[in-house]
C-alpha cells in the first residue's frame, strides 16, 4: 500500500485542505491500489479513472482559488452499484439492467461530491440488495480481503472489501436488513445504517421502500462520523426523508463512555452464535464497562421474531417496487415476443437471478388474496411490537450492544443451497430495519482470525451517541487498526 | 398453515409476470414452504388491538407541489430498449 491508500479519510481532507497533497494524487494513488488489488478481491463492478480525476482536479482548483476546504476534500469513495450516478452504469448486480444509464445522481452522491469526495467507481453487491454474502450478484463473486475463500458479507459486499483493502478510504452502501453492518462486520471496517429517514434515497434503487436506508463505510468510527454528517439531512426529492437537523457528528465524538448505558439483550444472544463471536462481544463489553460504561440486561421479546417478520415484509415491498422491470423504459428487454404479456414474462425470466425470482414469488404470495391477513398484516403488527421492545428498552439504555453477525465470514457455496440458512445470517441486523433505528457495526476482534462485528443500536435519530460510544471503544482499543494481510 | 404447491408458484408467478422452468417452480415450492413454516412462529403471538406498522416515519412528510423543470423526455426515452417518436414502443396490445 503506497502512504496515501493508507490514509484515513479525516486526514486526506487534511492534508488536502491544507494543499499538502493534492486530491489528483490521493485519487490516482488509490485508482493504482485498485489496478494492483481488485484483481484478487473483485470488489468493483465498473471503476471510472477519468471522471475521478476530473473531479479530483476541480476538487484541487476549487481549494488553490481560496474556498474553504470541505469535509470530504479529495476523499475517494468507492459507491455501491444501486445509488445512479449520470453518465456512468448502474447494474444494481442485475442483468435486467442492462445496458442502463440513469439520467440522474443520487442525492447522497451529489451531498459527497459537493463536499469534497471524489468518486472511484461502482462496487458489487448482491442483485437488488438481496443477500447477505454478494453471490447472488449476476457478474461476480467478491473476495473477502481476509481470507479469499470467504464471502465478504452482503449485499454492500463489495464497498466493504473496498475500504478493507485499502482501494478505498470510505464507501456507500445500503442497508434493508444488515446490508452495510454485515459486510462490515465480516470484512473488520465500520458500517453506520442511518435512522430511517436520515439520509436521502433519491437515486437509490428501491428494494423494501420501507426498510431500505443509505449508509457510509470506513475503517474508523471517526470517519463514519465524517460522512454520516455529510450524507444526512432533508432532501425535498425523497418524502421519506426527515426534516430533523443533523448534529456535527465528526466534531462531536470527544464525549466518552462514561456514564453511558449499554443494554444487552443477554436471552437473545442465546442460542446459536458462534463461540469466538461470543468472546469477542464480551471483551467488548468489558472494554465498554472498564471505559465507565454501566452495562445492563435489556429484554426484547419480539425479536426472535424479527427474521420472520422481515421476510414478509420486505418480500412483499420487493415485488411491488420490482414491477417497474418489465422491459419497456430501460434495461433488458428480452426476445421479440409478439404478445406484451409474454415479453414482461422472458423479459423478467431472463433478467433476474434466482435469489430475486424467489423473493418476488414470495412477496407476491404473502400479497395476494387469501394470504394477506395471514401473513403481511400480521407482520406489519408484529413489526409494532418490535418497535415497542425497543422503546422499552431505551427507557433503561442508551446504546444497546449485540454482535453485528452471529458469525464470522463463511465459504463460498455455505449458504447458498438453502434460503433460510442464509436469511438468519441477519437476525441480529434485521431488527432495526423494522423499528427504523439506527445501528453502527465496528470490529471487535477476531473469531479463528476472522473479523467480529460489535452492533450497537440506537434511539431514532441519536446516531451521535452511537458514534460517540463507537470511538470511545476505538480510543481504547486496536481491533480497527488491524489490516488483512494483501501486501 | 399455507402449503406451498407446485400449482400456487404457478399462480403466484402469473401475477408477478414472471415465467419459470420446470426446475424452479419445483425449487422454489419447496423453498418457500420451508420459509414460510419458518414464519409460522408470528402466527402464535397476540396481535390484537395492535396497530400494523407500515412505516418508521411518523412525521408530516408531504412538500408543497411547485413546478420544476422534470427530466426531458429525449433523456427519459434513451435508457428504452426501443422507442419511437418521443414514445415507449411495446408488443401490440390492442387487437393482439
Amino acid at each position: 500500500m503506497s502512504s496515501l491508500t493508507g490514509l484515513s479519510a479525516t486526514e486526506i481532507a487534511r492534508r488536502v485542505g491544507d494543499r499538502e497533497v493534492s486530491a489528483e494524487e490521493v485519487a490516482r494513488a488509490h485508482l493504482d491500489r485498485i489496478a494492483a488489488t481488485d484483481g484478487r478481491i473483485d470488489a468493483f463492478l465498473h471503476v471510472a479513472p477519468e471522471r475521478a480525476i476530473e473531479k479530483a482536479r476541480r476538487v484541487d482548483a476549487d481549494i488553490a482559488a481560496g474556498g474553504a476546504p470541505p469535509l470530504l476534500a479529495g476523499v475517494p469513495v468507492a459507491v455501491k452499484d444501486l445509488f445512479d450516478i449520470e453518465g456512468l452504469p448502474t447494474t444494481c448486480g442485475s442483468r435486467i439492467l442492462d445496458g442502463y444509464r440513469p439520467p440522474f445522481t443520487a442525492t447522497a452522491v451529489a451531498r459527497l461530491e459537493a463536499a469534497g469526495a471524489v468518486v472511484l467507481g461502482k462496487t458489487n453487491m448482491d442483485e437488488f440488495a438481496m443477500g447477505s454474502s454478494t453471490e447472488n450478484s449476476a457478474f461476480k463473486l467478491t473476495r473477502n480481503p481476509w481470507a479469499r475463500d470467504r464471502v465478504p458479507g452482503g449485499s454492500s459486499g463489495g464497498s466493504a472489501a473496498a475500504v478493507a483493502s485499502g482501494m478505498a478510504p470510505v464507501a456507500l452502501g445500503s442497508d434493508t436488513g444488515g446490508s452495510i453492518r454485515q459486510p462490515a462486520a465480516l470484512c473488520g471496517v465500520v458500517g453506520l445504517k442511518p435512522t430511517y429517514g436520515r439520509v436521502s434515497r433519491y437515486g437509490l434503487v428501491a428494494f423494501a421502500s420501507s426498510l431500505d436506508q443509505v449508509g457510509p463505510f470506513a475503517r474508523s468510527v471517526e470517519d463514519v462520523a465524517r460522512m454520516a454528517e455529510v450524507l444526512c439531512g432533508w432532501d425535498p426529492l425523497d418524502a421519506t426523508s426527515a426534516r430533523m437537523d443533523v448534529p456535527r457528528f465528526a466534531s462531536g465524538l470527544g464525549g466518552g463512555a462514561r456514564g453511558l448505558r449499554v443494554g444487552v439483550p443477554w436471552k437473545f444472544l442465546a442460542a446459536g452464535v458462534d463461540e469466538g463471536i461470543t468472546a469477542a462481544f464480551r471483551s467488548a463489553i468489558d472494554a465498554l464497562r472498564s471505559a465507565g460504561a454501566e452495562v445492563v440486561d435489556v429484554d426484547l421479546p419480539h425479536v426472535s421474531h424479527a427474521i420472520a417478520t422481515y421476510y414478509i415484509v420486505a418480500t412483499a415491498e420487493a415485488s411491488s417496487n420490482l414491477a417497474r422491470y418489465d422491459g419497456v423504459r430501460y434495461g433488458l428487454r428480452a426476445g421479440h415476443a409478439r404478445d406484451l404479456r409474454r415479453m414482461y414474462g422472458e423479459t423478467r425470466d431472463r433478467g433476474f437471478g434466482p435469489e430475486v425470482k424467489r423473493r418476488i414469488i414470495l412477496g407476491t404470495f404473502v400479497l395476494s388474496s387469501g394470504y394477506y391477513d395471514a401473513y403481511y398484516l400480521r407482520a406489519q403488527k408484529v413489526r409494532t411490537l418490535v418497535r415497542r421492545d425497543f422503546e422499552q428498552a431505551f427507557g433503561t439504555s442508551d446504546v444497546i450492544a449485540t454482535p453485528t453477525s452471529p458469525v464470522p465470514a463463511f465459504r463460498f457455496g455455505e449458504k447458498t443451497a438453502d434460503p433460510l440458512k442464509m436469511y438468519l445470517a441477519d437476525i441480529f441486523t434485521v431488527p432495526a430495519n423494522l423499528a427504523g433505528i439506527p445501528g453502527l457495526s465496528l470490529p471487535c476482534g477476531f473469531a479463528d482470525g476472522l473479523p467480529a462485528g460489535l452492533q450497537l443500536l440506537g434511539r431514532p435519530f441519536d446516531e451521535a451517541t452511537l458514534l460517540r460510544a463507537g470511538h470511545a471503544y476505538q480510543s481504547l482499543t486496536t481491533h480497527h487498526l488491524a489490516r488483512p494481510p494483501l501486501s | 398453515m399455507a402449503r406451498v404447491t407446485v400449482e400456487t408458484v404457478d399462480h403466484v408467478a402469473r401475477l408477478a409476470h414472471l415465467s419459470l422452468t420446470p426446475e424452479e417452480r419445483e425449487t422454489f415450492a419447496r423453498q418457500l414452504d420451508e420459509v414460510l413454516a419458518y414464519a409460522e412462529s408470528i402466527q402464535a403471538l397476540d396481535t390484537r388491538d395492535v396497530e400494523p406498522m407500515s412505516h418508521a416515519v411518523t412525521s408530516e412528510v408531504l412538500r408543497d407541489d411547485v413546478p420544476a423543470p422534470e427530466l426531458p423526455r429525449e433523456k427519459a426515452l434513451a435508457a428504452a430498449p426501443d422507442a419511437e417518436g418521443g414514445l415507449f414502443r411495446v408488443p401490440r396490445v390492442i387487437g393482439a
